[in-house]
């Protein structure tokens, strides 16, 4: 009998467990080791932070869903991973902490044969001054990153429009909170998704929204922007983005890093060097981004971190690591099989893998401050990253080492996302998009860097029923419910 | 003297130099957004490109 152990239980997480539990079967034993009871599906945070959602209608608890599928569950956070084995045998484990009410704080070690690092990112609010502690969200802003973040975003927005419907004009400002986050889609749909709701709320008059990013240009949402075919023309996405905050009376600051954050005001350094201040009534700001800081030890208990994950604490796969200068970048440095390259019975998935380098331009300010987005790895890249690797965890547990690997690399695959722009059936909109592939590869789509047949957006009420859907159905899907396998990633 | 006519759209150009540079939905475009007729359509259009995309993808 093999073990493969998933460490966290977020999209590629727990894709990879519920598959690699149902091709395994009972003969195989799947462990997942995650601190949360919950399962979130993360996409619709949004609506929980504007009130359109409550927290339980985008989470679940993960412990029956696990029972049903045969995994064995261990709510628990990883804190360290010994590859060789320890003192006493040469079988690998991982040391765990755990985080239930009934073992909180309790170590325990998980013996594996494969292991697979789903961990996902630690929001690293600690990061910029003000903004948190570790990762703790501060007091001066909200997030919503967690269920939790959003509940509580949610509850300073009410105090915001109360103020407003009292006659008090406030700022709005949303975005990224340091040089260096992604997921600025997430900001995107909420700070479009407040518009929508003080619109609702009739004191949309009684706002001054404002939008802060690191991007170096509206619309590049980390992946270097998208170009279009709309009206015979090709486009790029800054026109329809700079389009759409134009048409909502949205301003924006670009090539923002956040320095600092204080009661009531951010401070920020731009990429041409200069720096300033924002004042605010409520602010959500993403933070970056970084690796939950696990540990590694070869045998002989040496701390062998650097060799297993990068200096960001994402986990180093079969990625080009050293692929230079920009210009030097090619879609083929991006990690095809996610396999650890030291440790062959490694694999990570989703954001917990280490990107070879960013995919936006890089950019800094003359005082040396990189201000530039990171790769985005969620959504459905991490889905269909999490199912590759499972397929090629069952491949080597039914024919060995030996067996041939499943492929999944960003600059091969596409991506459809849906940006929520305002809730509502017959009133909302959404951005609807598809990007192929993730990676621009200029060498086989010079120009655009992308097959511009499959990438396409609109903005419409369409998009907004597809999003409301796709919320339902991966829901359904994680839930393990009949026919979850045939919902694609 | 005639009334001049305000087309809603048009007026945030003027709020911010940003905004002028760039493009802004006049009221058919916008009406077009939430017509249902039209956005059943796009609807249908939207999720049989998605689902291409999806299949290139796995």
């Amino acid at each position: 009998m093999a073990r493969l152990v998933v460490l966290g239980g977020g999209v590629a997480g727990h894709t990879t467990a519920t598959f690699a539990a149902r091709w395994l079967g009972s003969e195989h034993e799947v462990v997942v080791v995650t601190p949360n009871a919950k399962w979130n599906w993360i996409p619709s945070n949004i609506w929980v932070g504007v009130g359109e959602m409550k927290k339980e209608e985008v989470t679940f608890d993960l412990a029956p869903v696990y029972a049903k599928a045969g995994i064995t569950y261990r709510q628990a956070k990883a804190v360290s991973i010994n590859p060789e084995g320890g003192e006493s045998s040469d079988q690998p484990f991982v040391t765990i902490e755990y985080t239930s009410a009934d073992k909180a704080g309790q170590s325990e070690t998980i013996e594996y044969d494969y292991l697979v690092n789903a961990t996902g990112p630690k929001l690293n609010f600690g990061a910029t001054p003000g903004l948190g502690e570790g990762s703790q969200l501060g007091e001066h802003t909200v997030s919503v990153c967690t269920s939790d973040h959003a509940v509580h975003a949610f509850e300073k927005l009410t105090e915001a429009i109360e103020k407003m419907k009292a006659g008090t004009r406030q700022k709005i400002l949303v975005g990224t909170g340091h040089g260096m986050c992604t997921c600025q889609g997430a900001a995107f749909e909420y700070i479009f998704n407040i518009e929508h709701e003080l619109r609702k709320a009739g004191v949309r008059d009684m706002a001054d929204i404002k939008w802060i990013s690191n991007e170096s240009f509206l619309g590049d949402f980390g992946m270097g922007g998208l170009h279009l075919k709309v009206g015979g023309f090709v486009v790029s996405s800054k026109l329809f983005a700079e389009s759409l905050f134009a048409e909502r009376n949205v301003e924006w600051i670009i090539g923002a890093h956040v320095s600092k954050v204080e009661e009531g005001k951010v401070h920020y350094e731009l990429l041409d060097g200069s720096t300033g201040e924002e004042e605010f009534d409520f602010s959500m700001l993403i933070p970056p981004f970084a690796g939950v800081g696990l540990k590694a030890y070869n045998k002989a208990g040496e701390d062998i971190t650097d060799t297993v994950f990068a200096p960001n604490g994402f986990m180093k796969v079969d990625a080009n690591y050293n692929a230079g200068a920009y210009e030097n970048w090619k879609a083929s440095d991006w990690p095809k099989t996610y396999q650890n390259p030291t440790y062959k019975n490694m694999f990570a998935a989703g954001i917990a893998f280490a990107p070879p380098h960013i995919i936006s331009k890089p950019m800094s300010s003359p005082n040396g401050t990189p201000i530039n987005p990171t790769p985005p790895r969620t959504g459905m890249p991490s889905g269909i990253i999490g199912k590759t690797v499972a397929h090629s965890v069952c491949a080597l547990i039914a024919k060995g080492e030996n067996a041939h690997l499943h492929e999944a690399s960003m600059a091969k695959m596409g991506a459809a996302c849906v940006a929520s722009a305002g809730k509502g059936v017959f009133t909302g909109t959404a951005a609807a998009m598809t990007v192929y592939p993730v990676v621009p590869d200029f060498e086989k789509y010079p120009g655009t860097g992308r097959d511009t047949n499959y990438t396409f957006g609109e903005i419409g009420l369409a998009g907004h029923w597809i999003k409301h859907i796709l919320h339902h159905l991966f829901i359904y899907k994680a839930k393990l419910n009949p026919g979850w396998t045939l919902i694609p990633e | 003297m005639s009334k001049k006519k305000i087309v809603a759209e048009e007026t945030n150009f003027q709020k911010n130099d940003a905004f002028n540079l760039t493009m802004i939905p006049g009221a058919f475009a916008r009406k077009m957004r939430t017509c249902l007729i039209w956005q059943f359509i796009r609807f249908i259009t939207i999720n049989i490109k998605m689902i291409i995309v999806v299949g290139k993808s796995h």
